[in-house]
């Protein structure tokens, strides 16, 4: 089955800013895909061109098969848009809002039970202006979802949402997903990266500088892990001589030791071997956010 | 039900919950009405084309017209353009609104609110100026059919130039009031200069009051006027479509 995107060397330049340098990508059928990066990474104009809501200045296009440039008509219809900036009518009320979107497209989903999943029923009568930052984030979703999308753009979808509302999100998304749906997830929220996609491109400065499974990209990128313990030991030196042993940080009792895979058994040893056995003692796998760390060389702004 | 339709709908539900963005479209024309009832109530033309018309038979049907050019210049382009500031076009557009679809019912909205203006205005002549009822509905009807295509499409046009709601504001209030003095919607056109007329013959709502009254006062359609106000209304709307900006 042929990749349901296709971004072959995007650009897309404002005046004399360069949102997206070069960007290549593929997304399967099928799949969550994320693109990770903080702000001005260049994540939202490459989603825009996708969705042919901006022109490319450069580079090869395909959705669905089509040219988002020259068929986003076609295109609309089959894709679902949850956009970072935009509003309704201040006075518009959520089932108006649904029931209109979703006569746009003609055979999409019943709108009623989209309202249902993502809890917007007992606001169905509310006027927009009136809904939470929340709500209102849960109303564009569904209005992403109303018309049946073979692939769904969400962009930084969970903003605004608490945690549990976030949580509930994602369980809604993958449903999209086992209901057959591409998802391309624009976020700069680690952990839901980590969690929710299948995989991931990490965008930097309008690059793509890194893609795979969030496992993958761990694995490739963030080869340490962390031995952390604390102690009152005053001279540690002889812990860089332990085998697999990078580096020793100290902050006041607290020791972080970084090191190759088996550095944890080394550390151990040589912790027992001078008569320290700290309770505490235990290994930080990393995480998506050294990779970005790694990658990037700063971490992710909130 | 077309997505024009369902849209047109929502926009009557949403003017039904904030009327007041419908005040000045109203209320001002029919405050300068009764002013003008005021000052000019009994009397007659004296002079030029309309000589022995009643005045209040001339204002009528004229500010009917005016009522169209507020909706058409002001209204419609704050409303596009505020829509497009606050990122509804942008909402409409990635859905796969079209166009057509989003102007097609800013038009028919136009159409509705056109159509209480001009019974409010003509009941208020009739009732209170004792106005005579217009000659011939229909054609007076055809008449504001056309002048609302036109404003529409002028308004239209506005709101894809103008970078801003408040940009759009301004242009069109502008663009209003020197329509409101240059086309017989005020001070009579006999008693302007020269100069004034030639300004009020190229803009469109003296074309619009003339082909108006015309019917109202039982002179018959001035196909000439009307062709002319179509004429503007269909460049207005065809560079408006080529310049028509979601954000």
């Amino acid at each position: 089955m042929p990749p349901v995107i296709v971004a072959e060397h995007l650009q897309k330049r404002y005046k004399d800013v360069v949102a997206v340098a070069d960007a290549s990508f593929v997304v399967e059928q099928g799949e969550i895909f994320g693109l990770l990066g903080s702000n001005g990474a260049g994540k939202t104009t490459s989603v825009e061109c996708l969705q042919g809501l901006r022109h490319a200045d450069g580079g090869v296009l395909r959705v669905l098969g089509l040219d988002p440039q020259t068929q986003s008509r076609e295109l609309r219809r089959r894709i679902g848009s949850q956009l970072q900036e935009s509003a309704l009518p201040d006075h518009v009320r959520v089932w108006e809002a649904l029931d209109l979107f979703s006569s746009i497209t003609p055979g999409g989903r019943d709108w009623r039970e989209v309202m249902e999943q993502w809890g917007l029923s007992d606001k169905r009568k509310a006027s927009f202006h009136g809904l939470s930052g929340g709500q209102r984030q849960r109303l564009f979703v569904a209005l992403a979802l109303v018309n049946g999308p073979e692939v769904v753009f969400l962009d930084e979808m969970t903003t605004g949402l608490d945690p549990a509302a976030r949580r509930v999100a994602w369980d809604l998304v993958r449903r999209v997903r086992d209901m057959g749906a591409t998802v391309v997830l624009v976020t700069h929220f680690m952990e839901e990266a980590e969690r929710l996609c299948d995989r991931i491109a990490v965008m930097e400065a309008g690059r793509i500088v890194a893609e795979g499974a969030p496992r993958r990209l761990v694995a490739d990128h963030a080869r340490y892990v962390t031995v952390v313990f604390s102690t009152d030991a005053e001279d540690l030196a002889w812990l860089t001589e332990a085998p697999g042993v990078e580096r020793v940080l100290r902050h006041g009792a607290r020791v972080e030791v970084r090191g190759g895979g088996a550095v944890l058994a080394h550390v151990a040893a040589a912790l027992v071997a001078h008569g320290i056995t700290p309770p505490d003692l235990r290994v930080e796998l990393p995480t998506l956010e050294d990779v970005f760390l790694a990658l990037t060389g700063h971490e992710m702004e909130e | 039900m077309p997505i024009v339709f369902k849209m047109t709908w929502i926009e009557f539900k949403l003017l039904s919950r904030e009327p007041v963005t419908l005040v000045f479209s109203f209320a001002f024309p029919i405050l300068v009405l009764v002013l003008l009832g005021g000052i000019f109530g009994d009397q007659t033309m004296e002079r030029g084309a309309y000589q022995g018309v009643k005045m209040m038979d001339w204002y009528v049907p004229s500010f009917i017209a005016l009522v169209i050019a507020s909706i058409g210049t002001i209204s419609l382009p704050v409303h596009l353009s505020s829509y497009r500031e606050r990122g509804v076009l942008r909402r409409f557009r990635a859905s796969g609104v079209s166009e057509a679809a989003l102007l097609g019912s800013q038009l028919l909205v136009s159409l509705g609110v056109a159509f209480v203006g001009a019974v409010t205005i003509s009941l208020l002549g009739i009732v209170v100026y004792g106005v005579q009822m217009a000659a011939a509905p229909a054609e007076v009807a055809l008449a504001a059919v056309v002048s609302t295509f036109c404003f529409a499409g002028i308004g239209t046009l506005l709101a894809s130039l103008a970078p801003t709601a408040r940009a759009a504001q301004s242009a069109g209030l502008m663009l209003w009031f020197v329509m409101l003095f240059v086309s017989g919607t005020s001070a009579p056109l006999e008693l302007l200069p020269s100069w004034m007329v030639s300004v009020g013959k190229a803009l469109p709502l003296y074309h619009s009051v003339l082909a108006m009254v015309d019917p109202w006062i039982g002179r018959g359609t001035n196909w000439t006027q009307l062709a002319l106000v179509a004429g503007i209304g269909l460049v207005a709307t065809l560079v408006s479509l080529r310049v028509f900006r979601w954000e």
